[in-house]
């Protein structure tokens, strides 16, 4: 009977793989190819210069600044979002309290107004989010500091995007505030389809709030949130720290380099100063880290999986 | 391939679960980090000669363009719009009504012309400016670009008697080489830097523009009584702020001192004029006449606090006219100065301004019709061409003179009056066109930028821009010039 199976198996999966391999591997096979040259990007001639752009990365105290925040963003924002984003799904979906009449397990009051306010931002391009938190950020006329002044506190005045030690954390503040509402949509989601009579058997049991969460929501949503750690870290390290750093930073990069990440140097070195080669240099390394931050969160992460 | 022995693969099977895990993860992965860099992929471009043939040359026609070959023309369309040129080519097209021209203008001109230029089809005239502009070093190191000679050389557009480069402003044929004798871009603006300010305002303090510091130091302090700030620029990109700070340090010490440090030359940053210059501009920060906040506002941020009275000046360059001329109030009256100095030990007189060429056109060295580009631009440097690109956009061009008859806004009439008083006083500085890296994030933001924003002092920055600019001088990756 295993007669054929192959044949079936290669003739679905040739023109999907076909294409994979021409569109997907072949540029990572290409630049990585081209880390070894000293091609400019600005003309077709380029000549094989072995390991001196790996060399020369090493040396590179801009690339290593680069790797440093961009690990900071890999780690940390997911941290800080998903942990946010369960904490307002748990209140959504499960945390209110009883109301008469009302079913057992139930949101805070309003739940369904805040879904749509969390989610809001999600709808906006990350260019416009980026240049509205510019706006906010100002330090003259910035939302922000108007604020401070209105409270009375006329001295805390901080540059915000102009100052070393803030401006990354600004930029944070901003992906977590764009990005927390895509998980909490996701967690609850998730959260919906956990049985009712779970919750109410914890809550006969007499746990709170906090053990329900710990003891019942997070081990049975916890797939979800090792998808949404991968996901997150991957916008952390690529496209969403590329838009608000490019956007909204001095310089770009930051005051003194505070704020510049890896996707920025790459595009910097390959558009700005035409040193392609060099640039996929660095898109190797983003690869490397890329990977083993997915390898090292799906490893940690490897738990016994919940049947319900 | 329809394999009868199963048990070869019996245990690892393929496993469609897997397979699928295993791909979307790659996929999801791959689309943020690398998939763009290979999306300009050089294809190695074939170099046939499918070159326009030259056309016949005449009086009319000195640069003996085909008149029946197409012409390709990118514009960058940024501050100055795309109304000049398309103007321009509309004469192109009358001149030679069997020709073709494919104009197009583009804020992307890199992302756009990366890939033409790997493939070896660019267009025969490009203006490589703005944001995305293109390494020039990198082109004319790798024979990308077409030498202009011929261009200056020809008659001009309105006098056969003269040629083109001797109707261009002061420096902009220099301008053009990178080294060498051959010229590769034609700068086709003029642009004029410094202190921006309005005349009015000033008019309000009772005060003439400042000649020497003491005298800056006093009008800012009258400015702060009258709850004004002294000063404001870019901060997010405070390499807005060399063009008054450089222009001064040559006034200061000398056109040698600039020389030097475009130059790249060990301790070049270790002059004592640029100690007294950074000592300066410092002590506006000090004693607090910076616009509170400056360091966290961008260009048009500090332009428009500028513009509404917060701020008294402003370093800048000629475009701020037009691009600030919605927030600008009627009644701003203005102005624009060549760079207080120190006082009167200073080598080269008050009124030494940097004022320089702007908008780069080039010609690629794979264009097929180089001859139609080059008369492309000998028809944008006719005195008709230029009087109206001055009109629309309120910026000089590089044809000397070109602004009789045409009504000039104050900016661009105080920027006139500048040059005519700087006269032979007019430094150039190179670090902006030969080492953007440098000049922009290590000197400006990692140097000026903390310095100004009170986190360096300046004996510091000195330090560390020198640090920097010894590293730019030992990279080899980096195409090193030499002022000649």
């Amino acid at each position: 009977m295993q007669h054929g199976k192959y044949r079936f198996i290669v003739g679905f999966l040739a023109l999907p793989l076909g294409l994979y391999a021409l569109f997907v591997v072949w540029p990572f096979i290409q630049s990585i190819y081209y880390s070894f040259t000293d091609w400019t990007g600005l003309s077709p001639e380029f000549k094989m210069v072995g390991f001196d752009n790996y060399s020369r990365m090493l040396d590179d105290d801009i690339f290593w600044k680069s790797l440093q925040h961009s690990l900071l963003f890999a780690l940390l924002l997911p941290v800080v979002t998903i942990g946010l984003a369960l904490f307002f799904a748990f209140m959504i979906n499960v945390g209110g309290r009883k109301r008469k009449n009302g079913p057992v397990i139930t949101g805070v009051r309003g739940s369904s107004f805040y879904k749509i306010v969390y989610f809001f931002p999600q709808v906006l391009s990350i260019a416009i989010v980026a240049l509205l938190f510019a706006f906010a950020y100002n330090p003259d006329s910035g939302a922000l500091n108007s604020l401070l002044r209105g409270i009375g506190l006329d001295d805390v005045q901080p540059l915000w995007l102009g100052d070393p030690d803030l401006a990354l954390w600004a930029v944070m503040a901003v992906l977590v505030w764009s990005t927390v509402g895509f998980f909490v949509v996701l967690f609850s989601a998730g959260m919906a389809s956990i049985p009712a009579e779970m919750y109410e058997a914890a809550l006969l049991d007499g746990a709170n709030r906090v053990t329900t969460f710990f003891r019942v929501t997070l081990p049975l949503l916890w797939d979800t949130v090792q998808s949404g750690w991968v996901y997150m870290g991957i916008l952390a390290l690529g496209a969403e720290s590329f838009a608000v750093v490019q956007i909204m930073t001095t310089g770009p990069g930051g005051p003194d380099y505070s704020t510049t990440v890896m996707v920025l140097y790459v595009y910097q070195k390959a558009f700005r100063d035409g040193q392609a080669a060099y640039a996929t240099t660095i898109g190797v390394a983003l690869l490397v880290v890329t990977l083993a931050f997915a390898a090292v969160v799906m490893r940690l992460g490897r738990r016994e999986r919940l049947e319900y | 391939m329809g394999s009868t022995s199963a048990e070869n693969h019996g245990t690892e099977g393929v496993g469609r679960r897997d397979l699928i895990k295993r791909s979307a993860a790659l996929g999801l992965i791959s689309v943020p980090t690398m998939s763009f860099l290979s999306a300009c992929a050089s294809s190695g471009g074939d170099d046939s000669g499918d070159k326009a043939k030259a056309g016949k040359k005449t009086a009319k026609n000195p640069l003996a363009v085909n008149d029946t070959a197409g012409m390709e023309f990118v514009l960058f369309d940024g501050g100055f719009g795309k109304e000049y040129a398309e103007d321009a080519v509309k004469i192109y097209e009358k001149n030679f009504p069997k020709a073709s021209v494919k104009f197009s203008a583009t804020q992307k001109i890199q992302s756009t012309l990366q890939p033409r230029f790997n493939q070896g089809t660019p267009p025969d005239l490009i203006d490589n400016s703005g944001a995305e502009q293109m390494d020039m070093g990198v082109l004319a190191g790798k024979n990308q670009l077409t030498d202009l000679t011929p261009l200056l050389d020809a008659p001009s557009y309105d006098d056969p008697g003269k040629k083109v480069r001797d109707t261009l402003r002061p420096g902009i044929v220099e301008m053009g080489r990178l080294d060498g004798e051959k010229v590769w871009i034609l700068y086709y603006a003029y642009t004029v830097y410094g202190v921006w300010y309005s005349q009015k305002a000033l008019d309000s303090l009772d005060e003439q523009y400042p000649e020497t510091w003491d005298q800056m130091l006093a009008v800012c302090e009258k400015a702060k009584k009258k709850g004004m700030a002294g000063w404001t620029y870019a901060g997010k990109y405070p390499y807005y702020l060399p063009f008054s700070l450089y222009p001064m340090i040559g006034k200061v010490g000398g056109r040698e001192v600039l020389d030097a440090i475009d130059n790249l030359e060990p301790n070049a940053w270790k002059h004592p004029a640029v100690k007294a210059c950074f000592d300066a501009y410092y002590e506006l920060y000090k004693k607090g006449y910076v616009l509170k906040g400056t360091p966290g506002l961008d260009h048009i941020q500090s332009q428009t606090a500028w513009a509404e009275g917060k701020a008294l000046f402003i370093p800048n360059g000629s475009w701020v006219e037009n691009e600030s001329a919605n927030v600008i109030p009627e009644d701003f009256d203005l102005a624009v100065s060549a760079p207080t100095g120190i006082d009167s030990s200073d080598k080269m007189p008050f009124g030494t301004i940097w004022a320089s060429g702007g908008e780069p056109f080039i010609i690629p060295a794979k264009a097929k019709n180089a001859a139609g580009g080059m008369e492309q631009l000998r028809i944008m440097l006719s005195e008709a061409s230029s009087k109206n690109f001055t009109g629309k956009v309120k910026s000089l061009t590089a044809y000397n003179g070109g602004t009789d008859g045409v009504t000039l806004t104050p900016g661009l009439k105080s920027g006139v009056a500048a040059l005519d008083k700087a006269g032979e006083n007019v430094v150039n500085p190179r670090m902006q066109d030969w080492y953007v890296q440098l000049q922009k994030e290590k000197i400006g933001v990692s140097g000026l930028g903390e310095m100004m924003a009170g986190r360096l002092t300046p004996a510091e920055a000195i330090k560390k821009i020198q640090a920097f600019a010894d590293e730019t001088a030992n990279d080899d990756s980096i195409k090193h010039y030499k002022h000649q």
